[in-house]
């Protein structure tokens, strides 16, 4: 039934269980559709861009973050696209979803940092709250 | 193609980029006149460079979408220029910066920039924020409750208004908020127009009234290179974070030669120094701004709005711009460095804190940066001369095995871990597992072996690799001979 799929992202451990479940789901229907989605969050870039100072090329850490998963999408046969959005993570997925009609949003229970979560409140939350589609949080 | 892309870059994101050029200009002239006053000259001096920089950069920068202007890291630089020889030198001293700039561009130095550690620049954008905090403190002294009370105000303000939206620059509203209650309370608080005059007219083209002499030119020189490095370093890390932000490339080069073509121009028209804007250029990208217009339309806005609102920008109380410094200082600095300090390497650790010490000592971000690089050097070569010999015995033969890198800064261990006084008849020291980088290597290679020869034992030197070599050749031919 679930034939649209987003899965949000970060390249965590956690997204990639959350991937794991996307895949399932997306096995379930041969013409089954999945995106997968990454934000840039403007608030983090410059500590992003400082403390990869002298590593490679910035740009392509964004993309390697997604090589994990891409794989694993190839490997399960489901089709895919990825998608990277720019801004505060919560509300940029919540639009995305939102204005493409997804039929289900799958993402991670928490992100890559702890801290940042338990002050701002989860970027998973404000996705469960304010998406129009159901929302698989994984843990 | 080269140029389809580049009016793209002009005409790409027309709405995005006017609208977010209107925010920049916005949010650009409170700092555009705090800089000034942390220089010591007329606000009217940081205004007509933040307007002539923004306007050059868009046509010549080598990051659309990025924005440059007067900067606090480059107004920290010439304080001292300033006040000892007054405010023409300081328009020399930025010509002359655009020239080193440029020249930077031509030669093509940007990818120098990798030698400069991670951890001088966190000290670097670290120090700076400490600098420009430390640059506020003056306004608070000897003043009433009422000062605090409105750079507390300012601030509370700065960081709660984006919760009711986010459309209008907090700090502006701040700025208006605080202004219209001093002018209205009429507290006789100082205020902008207390440290110099605004005019409301366009900047003209002058040449700065200085002699053309070798003096001059020693005046200015010092502070020029310090300016040129700063500013370079600032606009390509905020280059960076603009590809980084918008997922595209920039060109480096293209940026040097700008930032110094924007130098000149602005000081032939009486303004000061500057470099790209970290907090701007975020504030740019996040407001939809992307391309070339975007830095265009913030400069002339700016201008235009000081025309036509000079009279009310006079009536800023400097509690208010203190309590924007403070927010830029805060978000200038980096505080994941802080959580993350006692994880990284202690030597790393050392160099950002020796960094940021440096320029708070010295009140120059040029010195830190460069002591932070030495000592980062020093720390680096004493990693790497650490150099073993291991060695096996067979009959009256021994073989010493030498392990690590051999330069100047290992030698002097190297030539101790050989006993020369052993009593076998022959000696072989492989070097297969080493490098031979530098003369001092190849003297101490000679050395071991005369010493050795000295003793009458029969030297071979083998398993030199293709590189070392071919050094070795170049610079002695003593060895290899037998």
């Amino acid at each position: 039934m679930y034939k649209k799929i987003l899965l949000a992202t970060d390249g965590s451990e956690h997204s990639k269980r959350a991937a794991e479940n996307a895949l399932t789901i997306g096995k379930c229907n041969f013409d089954s559709k999945m995106e997968i989605v990454y934000v840039i969050n403007h608030d983090k870039v410059k500590s992003d861009v400082l403390s990869n100072w002298n590593t490679a090329e910035i740009g392509d850490k964004h993309k390697s973050r997604l090589k994990d998963i891409e794989q694993m999408a190839i490997e399960s046969g489901v089709s895919y696209e990825t998608k990277i959005l720019h801004g505060d993570p919560g509300p940029a997925i919540v639009e995305y979803a939102n204005k493409n009609h997804f039929d289900v949003v799958v993402i991670g229970s928490r992100g890559l940092n702890g801290l940042q979560e338990f002050v701002l409140g989860s970027v998973s939350h404000k996705v469960a709250k304010r998406a129009n589609c159901p929302v698989l949080i994984v843990k | 193609m080269e140029r389809l892309s580049y009016k793209n870059e002009w005409f790409g994101n027309i709405k995005g980029d006017i609208l977010s050029g209107i925010v920049v200009a916005l949010a650009l002239i409170p700092e555009a006149i705090a800089f000034s006053i942390i220089a010591g000259v007329d606000p009217m001096v940081g205004l007509y460079a933040s307007f002539t920089i923004a306007v050059t950069i868009a046509f010549v920068g080598g990051r659309p979408g990025m924005i440059s202007a007067a900067t606090g890291a480059m107004a920290l630089l010439f304080i001292d220029l300033v006040a000892n020889h007054g405010l023409e030198y300081l328009l020399a001293a930025t010509i002359l910066t655009g020239v080193l700039q440029i020249l930077f561009g031509v030669f093509k130095l940007a990818r120098y920039m990798k030698f400069i550690p991670r951890s001088v620049m966190i000290g670097f954008v670290n120090a700076l924020a400490i600098m420009i905090f430390t640059s506020q403190l003056p306004h608070f002294e000897g003043e009433g409750w009422i000062v605090f009370a409105l750079v507390g105000l300012t601030l509370a303000i700065i960081y709660l208004f984006p919760y009711l939206t986010k459309a209008v620059p907090s700090t502006l509203v701040a700025i208006v908020a605080v202004t219209a209650l001093s002018i209205f309370m009429n507290y006789g608080i100082r205020t902008v127009g207390d440290m110099g005059a605004i005019t409301q007219t366009l900047p003209v083209f002058l040449l700065p009234q200085i002699s053309l002499s070798f003096e001059t030119l020693a005046i200015i020189f010092p502070y020029s290179i310090a300016l040129a490095v700063v500013g370079l370093l600032e606009s390509l890390l905020t280059a960076s974070i603009v590809d980084d932000m918008t997922d595209s490339d920039s060109n480096k080069n293209v940026e040097s030669r700008g930032q110094g073509i924007a130098n000149i121009i602005t000081g032939f028209f009486g303004g000061m120094a500057g470099c790209a804007m970290i907090g701007q250029s975020v504030i740019n990208v996040k407001s939809g701004g992307r391309g070339r217009l975007s830095a265009l339309v913030a400069g002339m806005f700016l201008m235009f709005l000081i025309v036509v609102l000079g009279n009310i920008v006079i009536q800023i109380p400097m509690a208010a711009l203190a309590g924007v410094m403070i927010m830029v200082s805060i978000s200038t600095f980096d505080w994941n460095s802080i959580r993350t300090l006692h994880l990284i390497p202690r030597t790393d650790a050392l160099v950002m804190v020796v960094t940021v010490l440096t320029v708070v000592m010295t009140h120059n971000l040029a010195i830190g940066v460069f002591t932070g690089i030495l000592l980062s050097a020093i720390f680096f070569v004493s990693k790497i001369s650490n150099i073993k010999v291991d060695s096996k015995l067979e009959g009256s033969h021994r073989t010493y095995f030498v392990k690590g890198e051999m330069f100047f800064a290992s030698v002097t261990d190297l030539l101790a871990k050989f006993d020369y006084k052993e009593r076998v008849k022959s000696v072989d020291i492989d070097l297969s597992r080493t490098h031979v980088w530098d003369d001092s290597a190849v003297a101490a290679v000679d050395k071991i072996v005369s010493k050795f020869e000295e003793n009458n034992i029969i030297v071979v030197v083998k398993g030199l690799n293709e590189d070392s070599t071919e050094l070795v050749n170049k610079l002695a031919n003593k060895l290899g001979s037998h």
